[in-house]
Protein backbone atom coordinates (compact mmCIF):
# COMPACT_ATOMS: atom_id res chain seq x y z
CA UNK A 1 0.00 0.00 0.00
CA UNK A 2 1.19 3.55 -1.18
CA UNK A 3 1.27 6.26 1.99
CA UNK A 4 -0.97 8.96 1.28
CA UNK A 5 1.06 11.42 2.70
CA UNK A 6 4.71 11.54 4.12
CA UNK A 7 7.45 13.73 6.20
CA UNK A 8 10.82 13.91 7.44
CA UNK A 9 12.95 15.97 9.82
CA UNK A 10 15.74 15.99 12.09
CA UNK A 11 16.13 17.70 15.07
CA UNK A 12 19.21 18.19 17.97
CA UNK A 13 19.16 15.61 20.83
CA UNK A 14 18.05 17.84 22.88
CA UNK A 15 14.97 16.87 26.03
CA UNK A 16 13.31 20.02 24.90
CA UNK A 17 12.59 18.44 21.48
CA UNK A 18 10.48 15.30 23.25
CA UNK A 19 7.33 17.60 23.56
CA UNK A 20 8.12 19.30 19.82
CA UNK A 21 8.49 15.75 18.13
CA UNK A 22 5.40 14.18 19.90
CA UNK A 23 3.38 17.22 18.48
CA UNK A 24 4.62 17.49 15.27
CA UNK A 25 3.82 14.06 15.01
CA UNK A 26 0.46 14.25 16.01
CA UNK A 27 -0.14 16.75 14.35
CA UNK A 28 0.76 15.18 11.34
CA UNK A 29 -1.57 12.39 11.69
CA UNK A 30 -4.76 14.09 12.48
CA UNK A 31 -5.10 14.70 8.80
CA UNK A 32 -6.18 11.25 8.61
CA UNK A 33 -8.64 12.55 11.98
CA UNK A 34 -8.11 9.96 14.37
CA UNK A 35 -9.62 10.00 18.03
CA UNK A 36 -8.20 12.01 20.33
CA UNK A 37 -7.22 8.74 22.52
CA UNK A 38 -5.36 7.42 19.54
CA UNK A 39 -3.55 10.54 19.08
CA UNK A 40 -2.34 10.66 22.64
CA UNK A 41 -0.74 7.14 21.77
CA UNK A 42 1.03 8.44 18.98
CA UNK A 43 2.04 11.06 20.75
CA UNK A 44 3.11 8.92 24.31
CA UNK A 45 5.08 6.06 21.92
CA UNK A 46 7.27 9.25 20.01
CA UNK A 47 7.95 10.78 23.36
CA UNK A 48 9.21 7.14 24.62
CA UNK A 49 11.34 6.40 21.57
CA UNK A 50 12.84 9.97 21.06
CA UNK A 51 13.62 10.09 24.97
CA UNK A 52 15.43 6.60 23.97
CA UNK A 53 17.31 8.30 21.36
CA UNK A 54 18.44 11.02 23.42
CA UNK A 55 19.49 9.79 26.93
CA UNK A 56 20.40 5.94 26.12
CA UNK A 57 21.58 6.22 22.26
CA UNK A 58 23.73 10.14 22.95
CA UNK A 59 23.60 10.01 26.49
CA UNK A 60 22.36 13.33 26.46
CA UNK A 61 25.77 14.65 24.35
CA UNK A 62 24.92 16.29 20.78
CA UNK A 63 23.82 14.50 18.17
CA UNK A 64 21.28 14.25 15.67
CA UNK A 65 17.45 12.44 15.77
CA UNK A 66 15.23 11.41 12.77
CA UNK A 67 11.91 10.97 12.54
CA UNK A 68 9.96 10.15 9.42
CA UNK A 69 6.32 9.61 8.98
CA UNK A 70 4.24 7.27 6.37
CA UNK A 71 0.96 8.09 6.84
CA UNK A 72 -1.63 5.68 5.02
CA UNK A 73 -5.54 6.12 4.65
CA UNK A 74 -6.36 4.68 7.70
CA UNK A 75 -3.00 4.59 9.66
CA UNK A 76 0.71 5.27 10.15
CA UNK A 77 4.05 4.18 10.03
CA UNK A 78 6.95 6.40 12.34
CA UNK A 79 10.46 5.99 11.89
CA UNK A 80 12.95 7.32 15.35
CA UNK A 81 16.81 7.19 14.11
CA UNK A 82 19.69 7.92 15.88
CA UNK A 83 23.23 7.59 15.12
CA UNK A 84 24.32 6.98 18.83
CA UNK A 85 25.72 4.16 20.43
CA UNK A 86 23.60 1.82 20.08
CA UNK A 87 22.00 -1.06 22.26
CA UNK A 88 24.01 -4.12 22.93
CA UNK A 89 20.93 -6.21 24.00
CA UNK A 90 17.73 -5.30 22.12
CA UNK A 91 15.54 -8.42 23.77
CA UNK A 92 16.96 -6.98 27.02
CA UNK A 93 16.29 -3.69 26.31
CA UNK A 94 12.60 -4.55 25.77
CA UNK A 95 12.02 -6.44 28.75
CA UNK A 96 9.76 -4.47 30.78
CA UNK A 97 11.51 -2.81 33.84
CA UNK A 98 14.76 -3.34 32.57
CA UNK A 99 17.06 -0.24 32.59
CA UNK A 100 20.89 0.58 32.08
CA UNK A 101 19.92 3.89 34.03
CA UNK A 102 18.26 3.03 37.28
CA UNK A 103 20.47 6.06 38.98
CA UNK A 104 18.28 8.06 36.68
CA UNK A 105 15.39 7.06 37.59
CA UNK A 106 14.08 5.48 34.30
CA UNK A 107 11.63 3.16 34.86
CA UNK A 108 12.52 0.99 32.47
CA UNK A 109 8.70 0.91 30.56
CA UNK A 110 10.10 2.98 27.42
CA UNK A 111 9.84 -0.25 24.88
CA UNK A 112 6.76 -1.81 26.51
CA UNK A 113 4.64 1.54 26.51
CA UNK A 114 5.88 1.72 22.66
CA UNK A 115 4.23 -1.87 21.96
CA UNK A 116 1.28 -1.54 24.28
CA UNK A 117 0.12 2.12 22.46
CA UNK A 118 1.39 0.87 19.06
CA UNK A 119 0.15 -2.04 17.02
CA UNK A 120 4.22 -3.15 15.69
CA UNK A 121 7.39 -2.35 17.26
CA UNK A 122 10.71 -3.00 15.44
CA UNK A 123 14.09 -1.93 16.94
CA UNK A 124 16.98 -2.25 14.60
CA UNK A 125 20.09 -1.62 16.68
CA UNK A 126 23.84 -1.72 16.25
CA UNK A 127 26.83 -0.66 18.73
CA UNK A 128 28.68 2.10 17.80
CA UNK A 129 26.41 2.96 14.64
CA UNK A 130 22.76 4.01 16.08
CA UNK A 131 18.98 2.75 16.34
CA UNK A 132 15.95 2.48 14.56
CA UNK A 133 12.47 2.23 15.90
CA UNK A 134 10.09 1.88 13.30
CA UNK A 135 6.33 1.75 14.88
CA UNK A 136 2.93 1.06 12.90
CA UNK A 137 -0.41 2.16 14.01
CA UNK A 138 -3.62 1.25 12.64
CA UNK A 139 -6.37 3.59 13.87
CA UNK A 140 -9.33 1.48 14.42
CA UNK A 141 -12.17 4.50 14.36
CA UNK A 142 -11.46 4.85 10.31
CA UNK A 143 -13.07 2.66 8.51
CA UNK A 144 -12.63 2.60 4.41
CA UNK A 145 -15.26 0.15 3.65
CA UNK A 146 -17.43 2.98 2.16
CA UNK A 147 -14.99 4.53 -0.12
CA UNK A 148 -13.81 2.04 -2.28
CA UNK B 1 5.17 23.20 33.50
CA UNK B 2 4.77 24.26 36.82
CA UNK B 3 4.41 22.52 39.98
CA UNK B 4 1.58 24.25 43.16
CA UNK B 5 2.68 23.18 46.10
CA UNK B 6 0.27 23.60 48.90
CA UNK B 7 -0.32 21.80 52.42
CA UNK B 8 -2.87 19.83 54.41
CA UNK B 9 -0.93 18.95 58.24
CA UNK B 10 2.38 17.50 57.29
CA UNK B 11 0.68 16.11 53.92
CA UNK B 12 2.69 17.86 50.65
CA UNK B 13 0.16 18.47 47.84
CA UNK B 14 2.35 18.27 44.24
CA UNK B 15 -0.48 19.45 41.28
CA UNK B 16 1.20 19.03 38.49
CA UNK B 17 0.33 21.62 35.69
CA UNK B 18 1.35 20.87 32.37
CA UNK B 19 3.47 18.09 30.28
CA UNK B 20 5.36 15.56 32.48
CA UNK B 21 8.14 13.60 30.26
CA UNK B 22 11.71 13.38 30.61
CA UNK B 23 12.39 17.00 30.06
CA UNK B 24 9.91 18.28 32.59
CA UNK B 25 10.75 15.49 35.40
CA UNK B 26 13.74 17.09 36.37
CA UNK B 27 12.47 19.99 37.52
CA UNK B 28 9.35 18.10 39.38
CA UNK B 29 11.75 15.72 40.96
CA UNK B 30 13.90 18.74 42.48
CA UNK B 31 10.90 20.98 43.27
CA UNK B 32 9.19 17.82 45.70
CA UNK B 33 12.79 16.78 47.17
CA UNK B 34 13.22 19.98 48.48
CA UNK B 35 10.36 20.16 50.07
CA UNK B 36 10.74 16.78 51.34
CA UNK B 37 14.04 17.93 53.19
CA UNK B 38 11.35 20.29 55.58
CA UNK B 39 10.85 18.55 59.05
CA UNK B 40 7.33 18.76 58.50
CA UNK B 41 6.51 17.16 55.56
CA UNK B 42 5.76 13.36 55.75
CA UNK B 43 3.52 12.70 53.11
CA UNK B 44 2.67 12.91 49.49
CA UNK B 45 -0.27 13.69 47.61
CA UNK B 46 0.33 13.95 43.50
CA UNK B 47 -2.26 15.92 41.53
CA UNK B 48 -2.57 14.91 38.42
CA UNK B 49 -5.69 16.68 37.03
CA UNK B 50 -3.61 19.71 34.99
CA UNK B 51 -1.55 17.21 33.74
CA UNK B 52 -1.90 17.06 29.70
CA UNK B 53 0.52 14.41 28.79
CA UNK B 54 2.89 12.42 30.57
CA UNK B 55 5.10 9.22 29.67
CA UNK B 56 6.86 6.35 31.22
CA UNK B 57 8.95 8.98 32.63
CA UNK B 58 6.38 9.85 34.94
CA UNK B 59 6.65 6.50 36.73
CA UNK B 60 10.44 7.10 37.25
CA UNK B 61 9.20 10.54 39.17
CA UNK B 62 6.63 9.14 41.36
CA UNK B 63 8.73 5.55 42.23
CA UNK B 64 11.54 7.77 43.60
CA UNK B 65 9.79 10.11 45.21
CA UNK B 66 7.67 6.84 46.95
CA UNK B 67 11.24 5.60 47.86
CA UNK B 68 12.50 9.50 49.40
CA UNK B 69 8.47 9.22 51.26
CA UNK B 70 9.43 5.84 52.42
CA UNK B 71 12.37 6.70 54.25
CA UNK B 72 10.18 9.18 56.20
CA UNK B 73 7.77 6.46 57.18
CA UNK B 74 5.20 8.59 55.53
CA UNK B 75 2.95 7.69 52.50
CA UNK B 76 2.24 8.47 48.88
CA UNK B 77 -0.92 8.51 46.35
CA UNK B 78 -1.80 9.86 43.11
CA UNK B 79 -5.02 11.30 42.49
CA UNK B 80 -7.11 12.82 39.36
CA UNK B 81 -5.17 10.53 36.80
CA UNK B 82 -6.68 10.20 33.29
CA UNK B 83 -7.55 6.75 31.30
CA UNK B 84 -4.29 7.37 29.16
CA UNK B 85 -2.24 7.42 32.34
CA UNK B 86 -3.74 4.70 33.87
CA UNK B 87 -3.08 2.78 31.81
CA UNK B 88 0.65 3.29 31.85
CA UNK B 89 0.57 3.37 35.75
CA UNK B 90 -1.10 -0.01 35.63
CA UNK B 91 1.50 -1.87 33.06
CA UNK B 92 4.47 -0.37 35.38
CA UNK B 93 2.98 -2.32 38.29
CA UNK B 94 3.12 1.29 40.45
CA UNK B 95 -0.71 0.30 41.47
CA UNK B 96 0.58 -2.52 43.44
CA UNK B 97 2.20 -0.18 45.20
CA UNK B 98 0.75 3.18 45.25
CA UNK B 99 -2.98 3.84 45.49
CA UNK B 100 -4.68 6.17 43.04
CA UNK B 101 -7.70 7.92 44.53
CA UNK B 102 -10.38 9.72 42.41
CA UNK B 103 -9.88 13.23 43.98
CA UNK B 104 -7.43 15.24 46.57
CA UNK B 105 -10.15 14.58 49.22
CA UNK B 106 -10.51 11.17 49.47
CA UNK B 107 -6.53 10.95 49.22
CA UNK B 108 -6.33 13.61 52.26
CA UNK B 109 -8.89 11.23 54.26
CA UNK B 110 -6.90 8.34 53.71
CA UNK B 111 -3.70 9.97 54.87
Amino acid sequence: MQPINQMKMEFSSKSSNEAFARVVAAAFVSQIDPTLEELADIKTAVSEAVTNAIIHGYENSNGSVRMSCNLYRDGVEIFIEDEGQGIPDVNQARQPMYTSKPEMERSGMGFTVMESFMDKVEVVSEVGKGTRVSMYKRFNSIHLDNEN
Amino acid sequence: MKVKISYKGSTLIASIMGELDHHSAEYIREKIDSELIKATTKNVIFDFSKVSFMDSSGIGVIMGRFKNVQKLNGKLSVTNVSDQMMRIFEMSGLLKIIPAYDNIDVAINKM
